[in-house]
C-alpha cells in the first residue's frame, strides 16, 4: 500500500497523563483520513507530533516510507506537510498576499518581490477554487475567507499532506459545505489530507477512512462509507451515545427573564441588535438561532451586563437589572456560559480549582471573613470533576491554560451549572465538545430545565437547536425575525429565516 | 496532605534556581568588568564583593539589612503590582511623598506620646504613599491610561513638589538646603537588633543602623504574602491581573482592583520612605536634590530576583543590599567608584534577568527531553 505518512507506534506522555499511547496513523496518498475522538482523546498531541511541535516520547514516523524527523515546524514544512490550526495563525493588518508568502517570501536584493508571488497565488486560487481577495485585510474577510487563506498558505509552499485541525467549528453551514468542495478537490489533485474532528456527519460526507482515538489510545481504523455513524460514535466514546435528546413536553411558568425593546448601537452607527424583545419563563429552553455575527453576541453582552444597552429594558426574575451591576445579576441567579471561552470564561494562568469557583469564591463557604477555603474549593472541584468528566493532567492543581479546549469548556458548563442558576444563559454551550460530552451537557439543560430554570440557549448548530429547544427566536441584522416552535418548522425553513430571505411574526 | 508539601519544596527549589543562575551570571560580569579595570586585584576584589556586608564583621551585616529594608519595601511594591498586572515604576515619587509626609508629622507633632512619635509619621508616609498611587490607579481604571506613563509623570511631581513643598513649610533649613532634623523620639528605635548587629571598637559599642524598621518590612511581605494567597481580595486582585476581561464576567469590579492594586503598591513604597528617613544614620530629613530616589527604581530588580514573590523579595532584597555593601568595600581596593558602580549595578540588572533565565531553563528542559525522545525512538 502506498502510503505518504505513517506514524507507528507514537507514545507521548506529559505530567500526570499519557497523551499517545502506542498510537498508529497511515495516510494514503489521496485520501481524506479522518481523525476522530472525544476531547483530551490525543488528537491534537498526535498533529502536534506530526508538526514537529512535540517530539515524542517513542515510535518512528515515515515519509514515503523512509524514517523521518519532525524536530519542528520547518522540517515538517520541508516534509510537505501543511496544517491548518483551528485558530488561524494569520497576521491580522496584513494582506491576503502578505499572509500567504510570510515566511516564504521571494526577496531579490534586499527587495520583496510580489509579483510572482501574486501569479502563483492566483495560479492556485483558480485550481483549487479558492476564491479569495489577495488585497484584502484579514480583518475585513470573513472566517471563511480567513480559512481559504490559512489553505492557500499551505498550497503556496507546495505542502502535499495537509493537516486541517477541526476546521469546521468556526463556520457557517454554507462554509461548511463549500470547505467540504474544496476539500475533495485538493484530494483528486493528489494531496492527501487528515481531518481531525468529532462531527460525524462531516466524516461521512468527505472523509474515505477514519482512524479512532480513545483515551489515548489507538481503537482502529474504519472504512467510512461501509460503518455507521452509531458505530463510529460507539468506537469514540466507548459505549452506545443517543443523538436524539430524550426529553418531555415543557411546562413554561411565570417569567423569569423579559427584555423589552433591547436597542444597542454598532461601531460603524448601525444598530446591532435593534429593537429586540422576548421572554423566557420557567421551565422552557429558548433558542436565539442565527448565523454568526447577526446580534448575537451583542444581546447576550446586553443581557449579562458586559455591555451596556443603549436604549431598552431587561428583567430578571421580577426586577429590573438594566442598570445592575454583573455581580447583582449573578447574585440574583443569572448563570452564563460565555462564547469566548478564553476571553471570559476563563482566567487561564489560574488553576482549574480556582476557575472553578470564579463566580463563587466571595459566597459564604467558599471564604471566612475574606479569607478562602481551599478544602472547600477542592472538594467542589474534585466532585465537578467527576461529574463532568474534566479531564486534566494534575487534577484541579492543573493551570487551565495547559488543558485542552474541549476540556476547558467542559470546566466552564460544570461551573455554570453548579452554581444552580435560576436563568442560564448558554452561548454554544457544547461548542469544540465530542458527542459524549454533548450528550451529557444537554442532558444537563435539559434537567435545569425541568428543575423549573429559565434557559437562553444561543446556539448556531441548526442540530441542536431543534433537538434542544421548545421555542426558537430567529435573530437576523440585529431583530429578531421568527418566533416559533422546533415541531412547527423545518431545518430549511429555519435556514431561510437565518438568511433573511423569510420573515415571520417575531 | 504530604504529598502536596513534597511538591511544594520541589516547586520552591526550581523557582530560586533561576534566580541563582541570574546571580551567577551577575558575578561573572562582574568579574570580567573587575579583570579588564584592575586585573591584579580582580580575584580579592571578586571576595569583596561575594562577602558584601560581611567584610564589616557583625556590623556589616546589620547594615546590610539596614540597606535591605526599603529595598524590600519598594521591591515588594513592584512586585505586588506585578501579581496584579500592573507596572508601578512610580515607586520612586511613592517613596519621596510618604517620606515628605512622615517628616513633616514627626517635626509638626512633637507632642506625640512615645513610640506613637515614630509610628504615627509612618502611617502618615502610608497613607501619603498610597494616595500617590492612586492617581495613576485611578487614571488606568477610568481612562484607560497606561500605569507606566502616569508613574513616570507622578515621580516627578512627587520629587520636585516635595522640594517646593519644604522649601514653603515650617520645616525647612534654608542654610543647609534641607528639611530640618525629626525630634531623636521620632527616630526609629534599634528594637533589639543593637544588640546583634555591632562593632567593639575599644569599651565603646558601635551598633549598626539597622532597626524596626527592618521588623516592618517583613511583616510587609507576610502580610503582602498572605493577601496573595489567601484572600478573596488577592484572588480578585490576581484575577484582575490576568485577565480583565474575564475578571468582569465573573462579577469582579475590575477598575475598583486595579484601583486599590496601585494604592497598596503606593502604600508600600510610602513605607520604605518613612523607614528610610526616620532611621537614625543617614535620615532624619530630606535633602533638596533633584534626583528620582534610587531605592525607588531598585525595586525592580529586587522584584524581578524574587520573581515577585513577597518571601522571595525579602531574600533578593537583602542579597541586592548585600552585592551594594560589597561595592562599599570594594573602595579599600584599587578601584575607581565609577567602575565599582558600573559592577554593582550590572550584577544587579543580570540578577534582574531571572525571568528570562527562568523561560531559558525551560527551553534547554524541552529540548532534552526531546533528544531523550528521539534516542528511545531508536531503541525501537
Amino acid at each position: 500500500m502506498d502510503y505518504v505518512i505513517e506514524m507507528l507506534h507514537i507514545v507521548k506522555e506529559f505530567p500526570g497523563i499519557r497523551a499517545n499511547d502506542d498510537i498508529t496513523l497511515q495516510l494514503r496518498r489521496g485520501e481524506i483520513h479522518a481523525l476522530l475522538g472525544e476531547n483530551g482523546a490525543g488528537k491534537s498531541t498526535l498533529m502536534s507530533i506530526l508538526f514537529g511541535l512535540y517530539q515524542p516520547d517513542g515510535g518512528t514516523i515515515r515519509k514515503d516510507g523512509k524514517e523521518v524527523r519532525i524536530n519542528d515546524p520547518n522540517d515538517a514544512n520541508a516534509l510537505g506537510i501543511g496544517m491548518v490550526h483551528q485558530h488561524f495563525k494569520l497576521v491580522h493588518n496584513f494582506t491576503v498576499l502578505e499572509n500567504i508568502i510570510l515566511g516564504a517570501e521571494t526577496v531579490k536584493g534586499g527587495r520583496l518581490i510580489m509579483d510572482e508571488a501574486r501569479r502563483k497565488v492566483m495560479a492556485l486560487s483558480e485550481r483549487y477554487h479558492l476564491k479569495v481577495d489577495p488585497d484584502a485585510k484579514i480583518e475585513d474577510i470573513t472566517v471563511g475567507m480567513q480559512q481559504r487563506v490559512e489553505i492557500l498558505k499551505m498550497l503556496y509552499r507546495d505542502n502535499e499532506i495537509l493537516i486541517f485541525d477541526e476546521p469546521t467549528a468556526v463556520l457557517t453551514p454554507q462554509e461548511i459545505d463549500e470547505l467540504m468542495k474544496i476539500m475533495k478537490g485538493l484530494t483528486a489533485e493528489g494531496k492527501s489530507i487528515l481531518f481531525i474532528t468529532h462531527k460525524l456527519n462531516e466524516i461521512k460526507a468527505v472523509a474515505d477512512r477514519c482512524s479512532v482515538l480513545r483515551k489515548g489510545r489507538y481503537i482502529g481504523t474504519v472504512d467510512v462509507a461501509s460503518t455507521s455513524k452509531e458505530e463510529m460514535s460507539e468506537m469514540m466514546v466507548g459505549r452506545k451515545v443517543n443523538f436524539a435528546v430524550d426529553k418531555a413536553p415543557a411546562t413554561p411558568g411565570g417569567v423569569e427573564l423579559s427584555v423589552k425593546g433591547l436597542t444597542m448601537r454598532g461601531p460603524h452607527g448601525k444598530n446591532v441588535v435593534n429593537d429586540v424583545s422576548f421572554d423566557v419563563r420557567k421551565g422552557e429552553i429558548v433558542c436565539v438561532a442565527g448565523i454568526d455575527g447577526n446580534g448575537q453576541s451583542e444581546l447576550v453582552y446586553a443581557l449579562t451586563g458586559l455591555m451596556k444597552q443603549d436604549h431598552g429594558r431587561i428583567m430578571l426574575r421580577g426586577q429590573d437589572v438594566t442598570h445592575a451591576s454583573i455581580r447583582a445579576r449573578n447574585d440574583l441567579g443569572l448563570g452564563h456560559i460565555p462564547e469566548d471561552r478564553h476571553r471570559h470564561g476563563l482566567v487561564l494562568d489560574y488553576t482549574l480549582a480556582e476557575n472553578m469557583v470564579l463566580k463563587s469564591y466571595h459566597k459564604p463557604g467558599f471564604q471566612n471573613h475574606g479569607f478562602r477555603d481551599f478544602r472547600r474549593m477542592n472538594e467542589v472541584t474534585d466532585q465537578l470533576i467527576e461529574r463532568f468528566d474534566i479531564r486534566s493532567g494534575q487534577g484541579g492543581r492543573t493551570i487551565a491554560r495547559s488543558m485542552s479546549g474541549g476540556n476547558q469548556q467542559k470546566a466552564i458548563v460544570a461551573r455554570e451549572i453548579a452554581i444552580n442558576p435560576d436563568v442560564l444563559i448558554a452561548v454554544q454551550p457544547t461548542r469544540g465538545l465530542d458527542v459524549g460530552a454533548i450528550e451529557y451537557i444537554h442532558r444537563q439543560l435539559v434537567d435545569a430545565r425541568d428543575a423549573g430554570k429559565a434557559v437562553l440557549l444561543i446556539s448556531l448548530e441548526l442540530d441542536e437547536v431543534m433537538n434542544l429547544s421548545d421555542r426558537i427566536l430567529v435573530m437576523f441584522e440585529g431583530e429578531i425575525v421568527a418566533d416559533v416552535r422546533p415541531e412547527d418548522v423545518t431545518v430549511q425553513e429555519l435556514g431561510l429565516y437565518m438568511a433573511g430571505s423569510k420573515r415571520g411574526k417575531a | 496532605m504530604k504529598k502536596t508539601r513534597g511538591a511544594g519544596l520541589g516547586g520552591v527549589a526550581a523557582s530560586v534556581l533561576p534566580s541563582l543562575i541570574a546571580i551567577i551570571v551577575g558575578l561573572l560580569f562582574g568579574f570580567v568588568i573587575l579583570l579588564i579595570s584592575n586585573p591584579a586585584q580582580a580575584a580579592q576584589g571578586l571576595k569583596v564583593i561575594l562577602l558584601g556586608g560581611v567584610n564589616g564583621g557583625a556590623k556589616g551585616i546589620g547594615q546590610t539589612l539596614y540597606y535591605a529594608t526599603p529595598l524590600i519595601l519598594t521591591g515588594l511594591s513592584v512586585g505586588f503590582a506585578f501579581k496584579t498586572g500592573l507596572f508601578n515604576i512610580g515607586a520612586s515619587g511613592q517613596l519621596i511623598t510618604g517620606a515628605f509626609a512622615a517628616i513633616w508629622t514627626a517635626v509638626n507633632c512633637p507632642w506625640l506620646p512615645g513610640p506613637l512619635h515614630w509610628i504615627v509619621p509612618i502611617l502618615a508616609a502610608i497613607i501619603v504613599g498610597g494616595l500617590w498611587g492612586s492617581v495613576p490607579g485611578l487614571f488606568k481604571s477610568l481612562l484607560g491610561v497606561n500605569e507606566v506613563i502616569a508613574c513616570i509623570m507622578m515621580n516627578y511631581i512627587g520629587m520636585y513638589g516635595v522640594n517646593y513643598l519644604i522649601k514653603i513649610s515650617n520645616i525647612y533649613d534654608k542654610l543647609k538646603n534641607q528639611t530640618v532634623n525629626v525630634p531623636a523620639s521620632a527616630a526609629l528605635p534599634y528594637g533589639g537588633l543593637d544588640h546583634v548587629f555591632y562593632e567593639k571598637i575599644g569599651n565603646l559599642l558601635r551598633p549598626s543602623s539597622v532597626n524596626v524598621g527592618f521588623y516592618i518590612a517583613v511583616f510587609a511581605a507576610v502580610v503582602i504574602y498572605i493577601l496573595l494567597s489567601r484572600t478573596t481580595f488577592g484572588y480578585e486582585l490576581k484575577a484582575c491581573g490576568y485577565n480583565r476581561e474575564a475578571s468582569r464576567y465573573a462579577g469582579i469590579n475590575e477598575k475598583r482592583s486595579v484601583l486599590m492594586s496601585m494604592v497598596i503598591a503606593g502604600m508600600l513604597s510610602g513605607a520604605a520612605g518613612a523607614v528610610m528617613y526616620l532611621a537614625r544614620s543617614d535620615g532624619l530629613h530630606i535633602d533638596v536634590i533633584e534626583v528620582l530616589s534610587p531605592q525607588g527604581f531598585n525595586g525592580i530588580p529586587v522584584a524581578l530576583l524574587g520573581l515577585s514573590n513577597p518571601i522571595g523579595i525579602i531574600f533578593s532584597g537583602i542579597f541586592i543590599a548585600h552585592i551594594e555593601r560589597g561595592g562599599y568595600y570594594l573602595q579599600k581596593l584599587n578601584y575607581m567608584p565609577e567602575i565599582i558602580d558600573i559592577i554593582i549595578g550590572a550584577i544587579i540588572y543580570f540578577a534582574a534577568f531571572s525571568l528570562i533565565v527562568r523561560n531559558v531553563i525551560a527551553a534547554l528542559a524541552r529540548r532534552r527531553e526531546a533528544r531523550n525522545a528521539l534516542g528511545r525512538g531508536n531503541e525501537r
